[in-house]
């Protein structure tokens, strides 16, 4: 899986009410209609400057706080095709999986705001168009890679019925 | 090689010995879901195509979110929660009975050695009672509610020997403000926390609920500890089926064994707004505030409520602050009012609120800040807009600083007014 945009830069321990404050879930249930609000709290124009296919590019623990899979799928809903960061709270990186967002562990140290990325996640790699380089990235765990290539949790189990994770069976 | 108490507890509900960083299936003892995610975890369960709950004896619904119903919204998703427990027969607790995680461990339905998950993240706070508990997504709970099973990454351990005896005011807050502080928000990260020692063991149940609730503070999936006297006794008349306690082995494998003697230990405050930004109260002392909160998961149970009670005793707050209390079930409330605790905190000026979530989070519309307050509160996060004003700064302490702050109108030492 390819995936192409320009990055948007946010720092360490960006909370999942930074992703989507919780006063929004008193007016709508629409995901859509929430995920206008995406880093409403810290970075207000941000959904305004994002272009389809782009990704949030992050420090350490992103996603940390609440379990809320909201957090996840307003950024898939904005039109963000991944995360890359550092690293991640567990709850997040587990809900972006099953709602069907890459969540990409790298080193996102060199990559500055504007520049050009293109990530492979079959290959595993993160490569930066505007500055010329190439990083590694962390593998995901057979049983998510599982997941993410029937589309998320709720894919998985309108196929199967239940869950049907070869690699656990298989004992991996 | 012995094992850790969540390498067991995860082994035995996988039905094969396993090891940290393996992948498992793993039968559930119990899940929980709340009124507070969007989508809801039912609303997934129907996406996916469950039609029956693989127990409803096994499935709770909890309305502690948003309690007082503030919105049409909100409303009519109550309306769909209560909708789905009464087609499923499964277990509903109604908004004014109390916040999820007091009525999980009150109500028996979570026992040591069990594997459970809750559509919070502050499910871990069930380790106290040696339960390996951990928050998940709505997308996890509705397939574990679909099919009894869920995969789980079998965590490393840090071990945290906790030695010697809290001094006079200061209290399981302190301790687990002082250890986020000190292994930072994502010194946890992926692995389980276990909390042993002589500082634990002197703990009521109630304060290691405090210190097993802040455990994903620190990034962690799971705070546990083990059971011991007092839980059992805590358990007597709660529990209505069999459990068998786990302990880890004294040659297991822990990624880190982390030693503190707590007996000089002081109040700790986290200033706004990272919940590890942890500073001992004599530099906070002094920094007006306008709203204090005895509330959450955290810290609104019987024994806190009457910490601070103590305190206010005779006293009227501070004319510049509110005081929000919010017990943490219907049970604390009613044996708050039995012992005069609720009548002392509502004469000191406090301002009550729905058991439940109300004052911590901020969909339930509570105790809202104005713009650049300063609230103390003795809830687990002080996240920028948490009380749904990104405006307003939180602290996080203990009941006894929040009550002592609430006196004097500005952050305070708790400790000249405990004897």
């Amino acid at each position: 899986m390819q995936l192409k945009g320009k990055a948007h830069l946010f720092g360490n321990d960006v909370n999942t009410d930074d992703i989507i404050a919780s006063k929004y879930k008193s007016s709508t249930t629409d995901m859509l209609e929430m995920s206008k609000y995406l880093m409403g709290n810290i970075d207000p124009d941000f959904v305004r400057r994002i272009a389809p296919g782009d990704f949030i590019v992050a420090g350490s623990n992103f996603g940390c706080g609440s379990s809320r899979e909201t957090a996840p799928r307003v950024i898939k809903l904005a039109g963000l095709s991944a995360v890359l960061a550092k690293g991640f709270a567990r709850i997040f990186f587990r809900n972006a999986i099953n709602v069907g967002l890459p969540v990409v562990e790298c080193d996102t140290g060199g990559i500055e705001a504007g520049d050009r990325l293109e990530v492979d996640l079959t290959a595993g790699l993160v490569r930066n168009l505007t500055k010329g380089t190439e990083g590694k990235v962390a593998p995901l765990p057979a049983v998510m890679l599982e997941l993410l290539s029937d589309g998320g949790l709720s894919e998985h189990f309108k196929k199967h019925g239940t869950f049907h994770l070869q690699s656990i069976e298989k004992g991996k | 090689m012995g094992k850790t108490i969540a390498e067991k507890i995860l082994g035995k509900h996988a039905g094969k010995p396993t090891a940290a960083g393996e992948i498992v299936m793993a039968d559930v003892d119990f899940i929980m879901s709340v009124d507070g995610n969007r989508p809801l975890s039912i609303q997934v369960f129907r996406e996916m195509g469950g039609k029956n709950l693989f127990d409803p004896r096994k499935f709770a619904l909890v309305i502690d979110h948003a309690p007082s119903s503030p919105t049409p919204t909100v409303a009519n998703t109550l309306k769909l929660v209560r909708q789905f427990a009464r087609q499923q027969g499964c277990i509903l607790y109604e908004a004014g009975e109390g916040s999820c995680h007091q009525l999980l461990p009150e109500r028996g339905h979570v026992l040591p050695g069990d594997l459970v998950i809750g559509t919070d993240s502050h499910t871990c706070t069930y380790g106290a009672l040696n339960v390996f508990s951990t928050g998940v997504g709505v997308s996890d709970a509705a397939a574990a509610m679909i099919s009894g099973r869920l995969w789980f990454k079998v965590p490393e351990t840090i071990r945290f020997v906790l030695k010697g005896r809290l001094p006079a005011g200061v209290y399981a807050k302190d301790l687990i403000l002082h250890l986020i502080g000190s292994v930072t928000a994502d010194g946890a990260t992926y692995k389980a926390a276990e909390y042993v020692g002589e500082a634990i063991s002197a703990l009521s149940i109630d304060g290691r609920l405090t210190i097993s609730n802040m455990a994903v503070e620190m990034g962690a999936k799971a705070g546990l500890m083990e059971a011991d006297e007092k839980t059992l006794a805590w358990l007597k008349g709660r529990a209505s089926r069999p459990f068998e306690p786990v302990f880890s082995d004294p040659d297991a494998r822990f990624a880190d064994v982390r030693e503190y003697d707590v007996s000089k230990l002081t109040p700790q405050v986290a200033l706004p707004h990272r919940v590890d930004n942890v500073v001992p109260v004599e530099a906070a002392l002094g920094k007006p505030i306008q709203q204090a909160n005895i509330v959450a998961c955290t810290n609104s149970r019987l024994e806190d409520l009457e910490i601070a009670a103590s305190i206010l005793c005779g006293r009227r707050v501070h004319p510049g602050v509110r005081l929000y209390v919010v017990p943490a079930s219907r049970p604390v409330q009613m044996e708050a009012l039995r012992r005069g605790i609720l009548q002392t905190l509502l004469e000191a000026g406090g301002i009550m609120g729905v058991p439940g979530c109300d004052a911590c989070s901020g969909g339930s519309h509570f105790g809202v800040a104005a713009d650049g307050d300063n609230v103390i509160t003795t809830a687990n996060r002080n996240f920028r807009g948490r009380v749904a004003n990104p405006e307003a700064f939180i602290h996080l302490a203990s009941p006894a600083t929040v009550a002592a702050s609430a006196l004097e109108g500005k952050i305070a030492d708790c400790r000249k007014y405990v004897r």
